[in-house]
């Protein structure tokens, strides 16, 4: 039996849901995600997905105060759209407010639809019953533009993502990669200097022996917020990598769920959280595998220098899921006491024919290392970048892309650690 | 140039005492063997000398040309010349070999107030180095020392020597883990750097690496002192007699 525990909304929540109402909700569907959101509030440390990010609490640090929804107004108004260059030199930019590309190359289709996300259910079962991100991201409005790659398609340069870079973006697009088609995307978060939260929710289907390489680069402005998630399913001995790089934002959480839809699927996900200062950064992912013979290895790597930073990973083996081989590690590199990361793996196996681990590690730089590198003449501060650097570079390489993509990622990285030292 | 004056030293965390009073000094140009068992403070001796800080000298000076060099930082020592080639070399995974050899030397340089070397003339000098030392270039793609064989890493630490041209090399057991190709090719890496100006501080079990790296002197350190010292005939005396009669002579 379940309770449903009836309490007042919090101001966070109250002005969550009037900036909601406030941005339009002059139809069904929008009006039943803001009652939603009224009705089930944020979630709080008692929900075990949202454990380490109460997001009530935290919302109700930077919405708590009527001055922080005045200042949400201004922003809207005095809000320009800065002119970026793509992440990868030569990509096609998708605008997805607009669902529309400079030039969209063979193959491939961009339109836009009124679809909402679907916030009846929860790909995370630890989650409650109404997904958070996309009741939120429905709530404001974002509509989901449709992106489709045609079977056997191959295109070298990716696609870059974007939605609205002012303070008030919420975004959505679903993206079929057709049978054996090769392609990469990027999807850009930046911006927003908001107290309120941006939004992003993405479909992704990869066809039969498709490969698809999906960056995610979240350099959200210092102190914005933003909510993430990427849904995705894997189709039979197709390959999807992604790369998660977060290296801003005040408050961030994204949510990577990957579902395997055939046989001899592989998944492979790397990621990269960059913290400093007062920031929240929480990335949760839950990989299902549901057909035999599927592969999964999960890397991330955390460089904090101070602020909070969460892994949840769990991989989820179902009974007639046999020869499933999935691993998952989560490394942290603490560089200052003023910063704490919390790592949560979780496996949950059915099936009695696998291979499954996960190890989470989290420690200071190798003194052994350090003094190797220092007796060839590094000074100490040089060396620690050094190894810093090398720590990250690593999982850049393991994703196995092309150069442009690889310096592209590690170009980013450097530019956050000359930032932070 | 070197000058070690009753150096005791213990161990930072624990405070055990492992180097007693040591005293030996090495003139330019000398190459000076150090002998001893397992545990008389051989490593212990080359780490304090390189300024790693597990290590707490609590009496006695090392000079260095004169100049004490226990306040000195490792990089510190290591742009003023001193150079340790360790025991066991470490791997470093993500740091490219060459990206790492350009860092230190450039650093070397720098701190010594000369012009940084550029590219071409820097690969130029690895190129040639690391063809003496039989060392191929797909070794040097890959990240420093990762995946490399017992007897590679140990010719990547005399290729480093020979890149950095250090003043006094000190060698941690430079022949534990090699064979006698790969010890010839080392041995003779080194020589190929023996000069006036440049000394070398050997460390080793045994008398093989002797035959091939022949030492002006060589002194026996046990539990923490050097107990004999002599030419390289000490050497061959202690292949034939062991360290036990030395010891007891010293006692």
């Amino acid at each position: 039996m379940s309770v449903t525990e009836l309490r007042p909304r919090t101001p966070a929540e109250t002005a969550l849901v009037n900036l909601a109402e406030a941005a339009g909700a002059d139809e069904d569907a929008r009006r039943s995600a803001i009652e939603a959101l009224r009705r089930e509030g944020l979630p709080h440390r008692r929900v075990e997905a949202w454990h380490y990010t109460d997001l009530r609490a935290l919302m109700g640090r930077r919405l708590g105060k009527d001055q922080a929804i005045e200042a949400i107004a201004a922003k809207e108004a005095g809000s320009t759209e800065s002119v970026l260059a793509p992440l990868v030199a030569g990509s096609t930019v998708v605008d997805l407010d607009r669902s529309e590309a400079a030039s969209a190359p063979t193959g491939v289709s961009i339109s836009a639809s009124d679809d909402l996300a679907d916030w009846h259910e929860t790909p995370n079962h630890l989650d409650r019953p109404v997904d958070t991100i996309r009741v939120v991201n429905a709530a404001f409005g974002a509509r989901i533009a449709k992106i489709a790659v045609a079977e056997g398609t191959e295109f070298a340069s990716p696609i870059e993502m974007r939605s609205g870079i002012g303070a008030q973006s919420h975004a959505g697009c679903s993206v079929e990669v057709g049978n054996g088609a090769k392609a990469t995307f990027v999807e850009r978060i930046e911006g927003g200097g908001s107290p309120a939260p941006s939004s992003g929710v993405s479909y992704l289907t990869v066809g039969d022996g498709a490969e698809v390489l999906w960056i995610i680069d979240q350099a959200k402005d210092s102190g914005a917020a933003h909510l993430g998630q990427l849904n995705v399913t894997v189709g039979a001995d197709a390959t999807f990598k992604l790369f998660l790089l977060n290296s801003g934002g005040g408050l961030v959480r994204y949510e990577i769920h990957a579902v395997t839809a055939g046989e001899g699927s592989e998944i492979r996900l790397r990621g990269v959280n960059l913290l400093e200062n007062d920031q929240h950064l929480d990335v949760t992912t839950t990989l299902r595998h549901t057909y035999p013979n599927t592969t999964a290895t999960e890397t991330f790597r955390n460089v904090v220098t101070g602020g909070h930073g969460v892994f949840q990973g769990m991989i989820k083996v179902a009974r007639e899921a046999q020869k499933t081989d999935a691993k998952m590690a989560c490394n942290t590199l603490l560089l200052s006491q003023d910063g704490d990361f919390s790592a949560k793996p979780e496996l949950e196996i059915f099936a009695d024919d696998v291979q499954c681990g996960h190890g989470a590690t989290a420690g200071e730089i190798n003194a052994d290392h350090l003094f190797y590198l220092m007796s060839r003449g590094i000074p100490a501060p040089q060396a620690k970048a050094l190894l810093v650097k090398a720590f990250v570079d690593e999982v850049v390489e393991e994703l196995e892309t092309e150069d442009a993509i690889a310096e592209a990622l590690v170009a980013k990285i450097d530019a956050w650690l000359e930032r932070s030292h | 140039m070197l000058e070690i004056k009753n150096l005791h030293a213990r161990v930072a965390d624990e405070g055990t005492e492992i180097l007693r009073g040591v005293d030996l000094t090495i003139e330019a140009g000398e190459v000076a063997a150090i002998m001893g068992p397992n545990g008389s403070g051989k490593s212990t001796l080359s780490y304090i000398l390189a300024g790693r800080d597990d290590y707490e000298v609590t009496e006695g000076d090392i000079l260095y040309n004169g100049e004490s060099i226990l306040e000195m930082e490792p990089d510190e020592r290591a742009a003023a010349g001193l150079f340790l080639a360790f025991q066991y070399p470490l791997e470093i995974p993500g740091v490219a070999t060459m990206t790492f050899l350009k860092t230190a030397l450039n650093a070397q340089r720098k701190a010594r107030g000369e012009a940084e070397l550029m590219t071409p003339d820097f690969m130029r000098k690895v190129k040639a180095a690391a063809g003496e030392l039989k060392i191929d270039a797909q070794m040097l793609k890959r990240p420093l020392n990762v995946g490399f064989s017992g007897g590679e890493k140990k010719r990547a630490e005399i290729l480093q020597m020979a890149l950095l041209e250090p003043k006094l090399c000190v060698m941690d057991e430079t022949d534990s883990g090699l064979d006698i190709d790969a010890l010839k090719i080392v041995a003779d890496g080194v020589n190929a750097l023996r000069s006036e100006e440049r000394s070398f501080l050997v460390i080793t079990h045994y008398q093989r690496l002797l035959e091939y790296i022949v030492p002006d002197t060589v002194h026996v350190l046990y539990k923490g002192r050097i107990i004999k010292s002599g030419d390289k005939n000490l050497a061959l005396q202690l292949e034939n007699e062991g360290y036990s009669q030395i010891i007891d002579e010293a006692a």
